[in-house]
């Protein structure tokens, strides 16, 4: 049974076996809200743990921001908690413990199953998802996929969508899948043209900031100071310089594209629902996942999702949707967090700080300083934080119109 | 094998006349071909075309190397580009101008030649009756119909019927007679020309 | 029906009654003719349904015109030169995939330097990709090796790439005997894939073949290019059946009876190369052609069979591999291996330069006489070589290659120095 309180009162519920469990019951002290008087848009249900008082239930967490599925409403549970959603990367492939990107393309592509009836053809770029979802015969796609090439997955999917229009099969929907090697860098070229166009096309970033399968090198996406396999954490200034950044979710909205959003392998539900709405719609849409990467990053496999949501909770990672060029919601920063605690646990930043006294202050000071104010500055650009006292549990903003627990922003 | 030449500046329509006059042969039963000369050139620069015309299939794709005849539909190119390289000694020169031939200095080439009656040059103002029948400055189609009078390489019906299928109803019409204009005013010179002593 | 008509229009006329579902285009010249007449077609509604795609880059028109292809749609596409060599790492995949689509190809020359003008090395530079490719000597050719093209490529699913000389074809206006849609519909059945994705049916296309197959995978595909050695002549003598004219096929003898001396050559320079043999024959010097249609799969064997009398083979052809030679003549002398025929490779019309009658002329009576060179570059201007290497021997400093034999030209051009 559900553990929900229906007296009014702000019930803490963890949720069991999260990783964020790790952090002592009540530190946060944030949670999600979900509010019974906000009905759910679509649905005819007052909302999850409906009381008969019809007071708010407020679920609070500690650790995880996602409320587990079982306090919820069958209704409003995620894809990943059916037995029957589609597994559509089916288990028994090979990536590595604690893969990011293995988690969301599972979760995103099940989302997009149920969105789409089942009716969906995937094309995927060369990399890690490939090379690990395959060799033959032992695909783990239980949907129909393609791999053409590493920089042309938007123009292939491209050419499906074309194919599936002409031949009277609009309701088969094409997703278009990469890592950030083949978003940001070799495919940008057929992902801006395919955006220009408006295809019919969903296009998946799975962004794990650098060319994994490889080995590790750089990508356009990997941030400053990472240590990747061509920017060393050697000279006197390791890893990867600071440069401008290549910002693919605002060069999609940059393309007035109907649908932009991005979203961490964190927060579940958030994904799921986007993937949802960018099924919802026609024409080229762009959702950027970040999706921690164990070996790449040197960090431990139980802290994917840990990170996932740091990268959230610092700022770094902005977690917003966006239609027509518009940025029409963003998910807050629940609890502030300085980019250090997201820094520490990976290894690719290990040379910014002691490695005599791992948990003393940083080594290099000023280069933390500078990625924290990319933080800042991602905060002020997006509203991440929102005004004084809003931030209080369960005010954070309004609720998400189909009830589910998320944040949203003003458009800025 | 008749092979033409037609030289002009780009935006003149020189390719469009080397298909017209192809077609025109097509419609005659000939066999032809008409080629550009291939090239990056932007309006306003010299193009030259070729047209090929035989009564059997042509198969060489050789540029016209020695043209029997020249369409010249800018006098601005006679004296800036080697106009009349390869033409043959009973060549003949169509020239859009307004000019007498005495006037523009092709003494040396029209003087008559020991074995042959010696390259013919005859002029015809075809951007004016452009002009006067269209309203626009395009001499090619015009030329046409001077040059089915000339050589007698292609009939006035043929080129009315290229000039019908290329363009629009009106803008056909309006080039048709035109042409049929250009076509009686060589047919009468063309007569004197084709037949003057030559030594 | 019978047209007088530009070789890219005749060729767009034709590629739509093949009813071509997706269409991808982007520009470069001498092919742009082609695409951009059958984009009015399909706007016009005259080819429908066809989803046509202006796309950003020929390595997207290529993408594009796999997933199309992997989705079950027929799909043509057309390039030339750079924009093939653009798009080659899709090229490559679209024949590994064994995905039918089918391309033209107007023949142009490859920089730098940058050239717009016609030759074969943009069809040479992907021999090795797994594509059938056919040659047209003339623009009617042209027109129906596209209705087999499509025909060969989905019979066999392997993709089918029609060359034809850019600019030299693309743009001549001359006779055409242009298909009905009737006749097509009649010789090419709708596509009908080996593999499609298809939610119903799931299947994983395009994923990784290790060591333990990858040789196996390789070799099936090279089976399905011996097996298009026989399906070529088939179609194009069904394509004779339907259409009352011969088109295609692997190869084609001139006046090869009798001939000592046998010229080979790909494409539209074989017109020019029969006049030539005509008129030398008219002078009594036996020399015969053989044009190559399907140059791959590369007829071998038949090519063998048509030089067997031969005492000497010339190969014409515009493309050659820097620091070697020839490519079609070292094709044709593995095809003559054991008989000791001498193979002449004359490289010529590169980079648009007309191959005249006279010099090929000069060329063959050399040859014919066992006079030629192995190799011979066909009216090549020996004082800008010297000029050339005169200058780097001097200086080190020499400046663009191009630019200074441009400068020389135009001295040379002058008069003598």
């Amino acid at each position: 049974m559900p553990e929900f309180a229906t007296d009014g009162g702000p019930t803490a519920a963890r949720e069991s076996g999260s990783p964020g469990s790790v952090e002592p019951p009540g530190s946060g002290g944030a949670g999600a809200a979900v509010r019974s008087e906000d009905p759910p848009g679509s649905r005819d249900a007052t909302g999850p743990a409906s009381p008969s008082s019809g007071q708010p239930v407020k679920f609070y967490q500690v650790g995880s921001f996602a409320v587990g599925n079982r306090l919820l409403d069958p209704s409003y549970r995620t894809v990943q908690s059916d037995a029957l959603r589609t597994n559509a990367l089916d288990s028994g492939h090979r990536a590595c413990q604690g893969c990011g990107e293995a988690l969301g393309a599972r979760y995103a592509l099940d989302a997009a199953m149920r969105a789409t009836g089942g009716s969906m053809v995937a094309v995927n770029a060369t990399g890690c998802l490939e090379v690990f979802s395959t060799p033959y015969p032992e695909s783990s796609w239980r949907i129909p996929w393609l791999h053409s090439l590493f920089g042309n997955t938007p123009a292939v999917a491209t050419g499906v969508a074309a194919a599936l229009r002409v031949k009277g099969r609009p309701e088969v929907r094409v997703v278009g899948q990469a890592g950030d090697g083949g978003t940001v860098d070799i495919g940008f070229g057929c992902l801006s043209g395919m955006f220009e166009r408006n295809d019919d096309v969903l296009f998946i970033c799975y962004d794990n900031e650098a060319y994994m399968n490889t080995g590790v090198q750089r990508s356009a996406a990997t941030p400053p100071a990472a240590r990747t396999a061509t920017t060393e954490a050697v000279g006197d200034e390791p890893g990867n310089p600071f440069g401008q950044g290549k910002n693919l979710p605002v060069l999609a909205m940059a393309h007035d594209i109907p649908y932009v959003a991005t979203a961490t392998v964190a927060d579940l539900h958030d994904l799921e629902r986007k993937v949802e709405r960018a099924m919802e719609i026609r024409g080229a849409r762009y959702l950027h996942l970040f999706v921690p990467c164990p070996l790449g990053w040197g960090a431990a496999p139980r802290d994917t999702i840990r990170l996932a949501r740091l990268a959230k909770e610092t700022g770094l990672f902005p977690v917003f949707e966006a239609e027509h060029g518009v940025v029409t919601a963003v998910s807050q920063i629940r609890r502030q967090v300085p980019v250090e605690e997201y820094l520490r646990p990976q290894g690719r930043y290990r040379h910014l700080f002691d490695p005599a006294d791992p948990d003393g202050p940083p080594a290099r000071p000023e280069t933390v300083r500078r990625i924290q104010e990319i933080a800042d500055r991602n905060i002020a650009r997006y509203g991440l934080v929102g005004p004084a006292g809003s931030d209080a549990p369960g005010e954070a903003g309004p609720s998400d119109p189909s009830g589910r627990p998320y944040e949203t922003g003003e458009a800025r | 094998m008749f092979q033409v030449r037609i030289h002009g500046r780009g935006g003149q329509g020189v390719v469009t006349a080397a298909e017209l006059l192809s077609v025109a042969a097509f419609f005659d039963g000939r066999w032809s071909q008409a080629f550009p000369s291939f090239g990056s050139e932007r309006t306003g620069a010299p193009i030259v075309g070729f047209c090929r015309i035989s009564d059997g299939e042509i198969r060489t794709r050789e540029p016209v190397s020695t043209p029997d005849a020249l369409i010249v539909q800018d006098p601005t190119l006679l004296h800036q580009v080697d106009l009349f390289s390869g033409l043959r000694d009973d060549g003949f020169v169509l020239l859009n101008t307004s000019r007498p031939v005495e006037e523009l200095g092709l003494g040396a080439l029209t003087s008559p030649r020991r074995d042959g009656p010696g390259i013919r040059v005859i002029t015809l103002p075809a951007t004016e009756l452009a002009i006067a029948h269209t309203g626009r400055p395009t001499p090619n189609a015009v030329l046409l119909g001077g040059f089915a009078a000339a050589g007698g390489v292609v009939s006035l019906d043929a080129v009315a019927g290229a000039i019908e299928q290329r363009f629009a109803g009106p803008v056909a019409r309006a080039n048709i007679a035109a042409a049929t204009e250009a076509f009686r005013s060589v047919s009468a010179r063309w007569k004197e020309l084709d037949h003057a002593p030559t030594d | 029906m019978l047209r007088q008509i530009e070789g890219s229009r005749a060729v767009a006329e034709t590629v739509a009654l093949c009813r071509p579902e997706v269409v991808c285009a982007y520009p470069i010249s001498p092919q742009t003719h082609i695409i951009e007449a059958v984009g009015v077609l399909v706007r016009t509604g005259a080819l429908a349904p066809c989803e046509f795609v202006n796309v950003e880059s020929e390595f997207a028109a290529m993408s594009v015109s796999i997933g199309a292809s992997a989705a079950g749609a027929r799909a043509y596409t057309a390039t030339a030169s750079q924009g093939l060599l653009f798009m080659i790492e899709a090229v490559y995949n679209a024949a590994g995939l064994g995905l039918p689509v089918v391309m033209t190809l107007a023949n142009r020359a490859v920089g730098a330097p940058i050239n717009i003008w016609n030759d074969h090395s943009d069809a040479m530079a992907v021999r090795d990709s797994g594509w059938i490719q056919l040659f047209a000597e003339t623009n009617q050719e042209a027109a129906d090796l596209h209705i087999q093209a499509f025909r060969l490529a989905e019979s066999l699913s392997l993709p089918v790439m029609v060359a034809m000389d850019g600019f030299i074809l693309t743009h001549a206006i001359e006779r055409v005997d242009l298909a009905t849609q009737e006749q097509v519909d009649a010789f090419l059945p709708p596509y009908e894939p080996r593999q499609v994705l298809d939610p119903a049916d799931p299947v994983s296309i395009g994923a990784m073949v290790g060591p333990e197959a990858f040789e196996e995978v390789r070799y099936l595909a090279h089976l399905r290019q011996v097996d298009a050695l026989t399906a070529i002549p088939a179609v194009a003598s069904e394509f004779a059946e339907h259409f009352g004219r011969s088109s295609g096929g692997l190869l084609r003898p001139y006046r090869c009876e009798g001939a000592d001396t046998v010229v080979v050559a790909l494409g539209s320079v074989l017109g020019t190369i029969k006049d030539t043999v005509d008129a030398m024959r008219d002078d009594g010097l036996a020399v015969g052609v053989v044009g190559i249609t399907s140059f791959r799969p590369f007829p071998a064997a038949a090519v063998r069979e048509a030089l067997a009398a031969a005492r000497r083979v010339v190969v014409v052809e515009k493309a050659f591999s820097i620091g070697f030679g020839g490519v079609l003549s070292t094709d044709v002398a593995m095809a003559l291996t054991g008989s000791g025929t001498p193979v002449t490779t004359v490289v010529a019309g590169l980079g648009g330069r007309p191959i005249t009658g006279a010099s090929l002329r000069e060329c063959f009576e050399a040859a014919a006489a066992g006079r030629a060179e192995p190799l011979v570059f066909l009216d090549l201007n020996r004082s800008l070589i010297d000029r050339d290497l005169e200058r780097s021997s001097a200086r080190r400093r020499t400046g663009p290659t191009a630019e200074n034999v441009l400068r020389d030209l135009g001295t040379v051009a002058s008069g003598p120095t």
